[in-house]
């Protein structure tokens, strides 16, 4: 090789291997803007943005998942009485657990359900294994809606007041403190 | 007196290695011989110094000085002398100084086992680590010092998180963290052979035996830990893809590719700069993913108390370990020569195919973990990933690596023909076949079901090998027995380690069809699971050292015969104000029955318990295949070509200009 053609392949060389530095690079830039966003408050990987609380749900419709009927944001701001809105998945282990708590609430508050990116089947058995605690049923495959609704993980539950509007929140699975003494207070709140 | 000794220990530590790491550097440059035999004194020093520090904070451990923060905040007189001692790791200051302990350890281990490498590599490769480690000796004493004091001491501790308290847990951290250690002896050649402008044969054959003893604790500490979270966490699931359990995960992935090209390199003298990249890389990965997952920027459920402060300092290390070699890495690379040519079809190709798909793997793991808080940054959505992503996206790229893993221990080096190798192993893909057949009428998955296949392949491939080597059934017995006998343990090794990953795979595969009930029982109630009788018998109170226990008991029949009887436990620690579940398992190696209490409810004086059930097909499979995979690892460390030293390099051969 002469030095005219081994020229440009060695500068694609040079690029080539300068490339992982580059890439580390940028994720150093970027993990320094985190920390100093940690230290300043205006970063925090931690802090589960919420919907905005006592707004109305956003719009959505959902399909049918069996064994129920799905639901949309309409049928959520038609309602007279309270509903709690719960993402669950037959993936997610905590939702598992959370199950006894729903099945014991679901004759004081009735309970929607969306499954989150969970395959109808899987979902269906789920529910089915589970006892269904669930008035209603829709199936978010895509997840889109539960960004929309700003979910950060499964299982969340939301409570919807009268009107479609979000009343409270929980990124974590129910126990039964919360139930009785937060959730259920507000609920009846709800209902006058 | 003794916290205080410890420190000044640490500090001496600290100075050595900062001489470790010029001093021999500067010698080899200048090719003096007096300052680059210094390397394995200071080396030898460093280690002396550091084990006599990490003994001064097992001593104030066991000996309950609770005027000493770190054993203040972690433990408590009523601990258990084992959890005295294995706590000293459990917490993140106490955890720094056993990372310093264990990189001085291979500083240590090169110094004495690198006595065969040319001198101005071993001074090189020593100064590297030494370098490495006067970094952290250095976090550690300024920004996570365990030997702080309190004052005034309080009369005891607060004691340990209940969950740590187990003895799985107690030895998981120094062998997972070996296992990250380990990987910068592989980084300090990388570096080393960059500086010097040369990789060759016997660099590879140098740096394999230090990537593989890295990488058997790594899978023996992955393994490890997810048995930890089967058995302790009691939800019945082993793995969360939590970024905790994902940082571990990235540098086996990355780790195995860099064991597997090192064999080109060795062989071949080819996949050069690819090697070397892989090993940087893998140190990488090992260092940002255990900080990172201590600065608090990744979100898991393995809380370390966060603290910027640290992160800050942490990330200026990790740019100049990092930043320093992928640096050097770019400037001295592209001068690197390339090294043998092979067709696409042959062991090299395979072993290229082996290291795309396990580094797509590890970019899936990676994007996936570093996703959310990179959304965060830079459009401010909060997102998760979970596991359907990573089950989607990783799963089905295992699937050809392990089709792949089948042919390449056949595979000619160099050139090969695809047909011979699949003549060779046409009983093994009849098996495959018949096992595919067979689990395809109970199994209705698709994934688990061609992941099982694969499993079947994989280990039928590597006794395929074996019998190949041996030629067994093609000469007398006998004669195979012969063979069977001279057979170089590396090829032993592979074949075993190959046959553990089916092992695991099918476990994996197994567990997928694993069923569960949750149900709310009285006393004496029965529930059908998976064909067993499962009937709750008893549940009584009783009180343990630091905790107050509620033991049921759980009869498991099958068609009238006991299976056996199972024993949940609910334990309340009354100083964390904590409930911890202590789960109940049988296994028989074939399946595990998983029995865990749950809440207790009283309605209208009739009392009744929630249980957790569950059946788990092929469940210790999983972790069995692990201690397979690191068992073939230490067989082919012993192979005494790992150890004799490789032929002297040429001494005209490799030298490059390094412009």
């Amino acid at each position: 090789m002469s030095d005219k053609t081994a020229q440009p392949g060695l500068t694609r060389r040079r690029l080539l291997m300068a490339a992982p530095l580059v890439v580390a690079g940028g994720a150093g830039v970027a993990f320094w803007q985190m920390l100093s966003g940690m230290r300043q408050g205006s970063f925090d990987p931690h802090d589960i943005k919420a919907p905005a609380l006592n707004r109305p749900v956003p719009d959505f419709t959902l399909p049918d998942q069996s064994p129920g009927q799905g639901f949309g944001a309409a049928d959520l701001r038609t309602l007279k009485v309270p509903v709690l809105v719960n993402f669950f998945a037959s993936w997610c282990i905590p939702c598992v657990a959370e199950m006894p708590q729903l099945n014991a609430l679901k004759d004081r508050l009735p309970i929607w359900g969306i499954a989150y990116k969970d395959k109808p089947t899987d979902a269906q058995g789920f529910v089915h294994r589970a006892g269904n605690p669930y008035a209603r049923i829709a199936s978010d495959l895509s997840g889109m809606t539960a960004i929309d609704w700003g979910v950060s993980g499964v299982p969340e539950s939301f409570l919807i007041g009268p009107g479609g509007v979000i009343r409270w929140h929980s990124a974590a699975a129910l126990d039964e403190a919360t139930m009785h003494d937060i959730l259920l207070p507000l609920a009846a709140s709800l209902r006058t | 007196m003794t916290p205080e000794l410890g420190n000044f220990a640490l500090a001496l530590a600290c100075c050595l290695a900062a001489g470790q790491a010029v001093l021999p550097m500067v010698g080899a440059q200048r090719r003096d011989p007096r300052l680059m035999a210094l390397a394995p004194a200071l080396a030898i020093g460093q280690l002396l110094a550091l084990l006599y520090s990490f003994a001064c904070l097992v001593h104030s451990a066991i000996q309950d000085d609770f005027s000493v923060q770190n054993v203040a905040a972690n433990s408590s007189v009523a601990k258990p002398l084992l959890y005295k001692i294995t706590g000293v790791w459990g917490n993140h200051e106490g955890s720094v100084l056993l990372w310093a302990l264990i990189l001085g350890l291979c500083g240590g281990a090169v110094a004495l086992f690198g006595r065969d490498l040319p001198s101005a590599l071993r001074a090189r490769v020593i100064a590297v680590l030494g370098g490495v480690s006067a970094g952290f000796q250095l976090f550690c004493l300024t920004t996570s010092n365990p030997f702080d004091r309190v004052w005034p001491a309080p009369m005891d501790g607060q004691g340990m998180n209940p969950l740590l308290q187990d003895p799985g847990l107690a030895f998981h951290p120094p062998i997972l963290y070996t296992g990250y250690v380990g990987f910068a002896v592989p980084f300090a050649f990388a570096v080393a052979a960059l500086i010097e402008g040369r990789v060759d044969a016997s660099w590879g054959r140098w740096v394999r035996p230090w990537a593989v003893a890295a990488w058997c604790f790594l899978t023996c500490g992955i393994a490890l830990g997810s048995w930890w979270s089967y058995y302790v966490l009691g939800w019945g699931g082993y793995w969360f893809w939590d970024p905790v359990e994902n940082a571990s995960l990235i540098p086996w992935l990355t780790g195995t590719a860099l064991v597997h090209s090192a064999i080109v390199v060795e062989k071949r003298e080819a996949l050069k700069i690819w090697t070397v990249l892989l090993a940087i890389g893998t140190f990488s990965f090992s260092l940002s993913g255990t900080f990172l997952v201590r600065s608090g920027i990744l979100n898991s459920v393995h809380a370390f108390a966060n603290d910027p402060a640290r992160g800050i300092f942490i990330l200026g290390l990790l740019g100049l370990v990092i930043g320093g070699s992928l640096l050097l890495f770019a400037i001295r690379a592209p001068s690197l020569t390339a090294g043998g040519v092979f067709a696409p079809v042959s062991r090299e190709g395979l072993l290229v195919l082996n290291n795309i798909l396990l580094c797509s793997i590890c970019a899936v793991v990676l994007t996936g973990t570093m996703y959310p808080p990179f959304m965060s940054l830079l459009f401010g959505k909060t997102i998760s990933v979970g596991k359907p992503f990573f089950d989607a996206t990783a799963a089905p790229m295992a699937i050809p690596l392990m089709v792949f893993m089948g042919l390449g221990p056949m595979m000619p080096w160099k050139r090969a023909q695809l047909w011979p190798v699949l003549r060779r192993l046409w009983w093994s893909g009849a098996l495959t076949m018949l096992a595919f057949a067979l689990m395809a009428w109970r199994v209705r998955d698709l994934l688990p079901l061609l992941a099982a296949t694969c499993a079947v392949w994989v280990i039928a491939g590597s006794i395929a090998d074996i019998a190949e080597r041996i030629r067994l059934f093609r000469i007398p017995v006998g004669a195979s027995w012969q063979r069977a006998r001279m057979l170089p343990r590396a090829a032993l090794g592979a074949a075993l380690a190959h046959a553990g990953v089916g092992v695991s795979v099918l476990g994996l595969a197994a567990m997928s069809q694993a069923q569960h009930r949750i149900v709310e029982v009285h006393v004496g109630q029965t529930e059908m699971l998976a064909g067993d009788a499962w009937t709750l018998t008893d549940v009584r109170a009783a009180p343990g050292p630091n905790y107050t226990a509620l033991i049921a008991t759980i009869e498991v029949r099958h068609d009238g015969r006991l299976v056996t009887v199972l024993h949940p436990a609910k334990r309340t620690f009354a100083s964390q104000n904590q409930t911890t579940t202590e789960v109940a398992i049988h296994t028989n190696l074939m399946s595990d029955l998983y029995g865990v209490l749950g809440d207790r409810h009283e309605n209208g004086g009739e009392t009744t318990y929630v249980l957790r059930l569950h059946y788990n097909p092929l469940a210790p499979w999983m972790w069995l295949g692990g201690l397979i995979m690191a068992l073939g690892g230490v067989l082919s460390l012993s192979d005494r070509r790992m150890r004799v030293g490789a032929p002297r390099r040429a001494a005209t051969a490799g030298l490059v200009a390094t412009s």
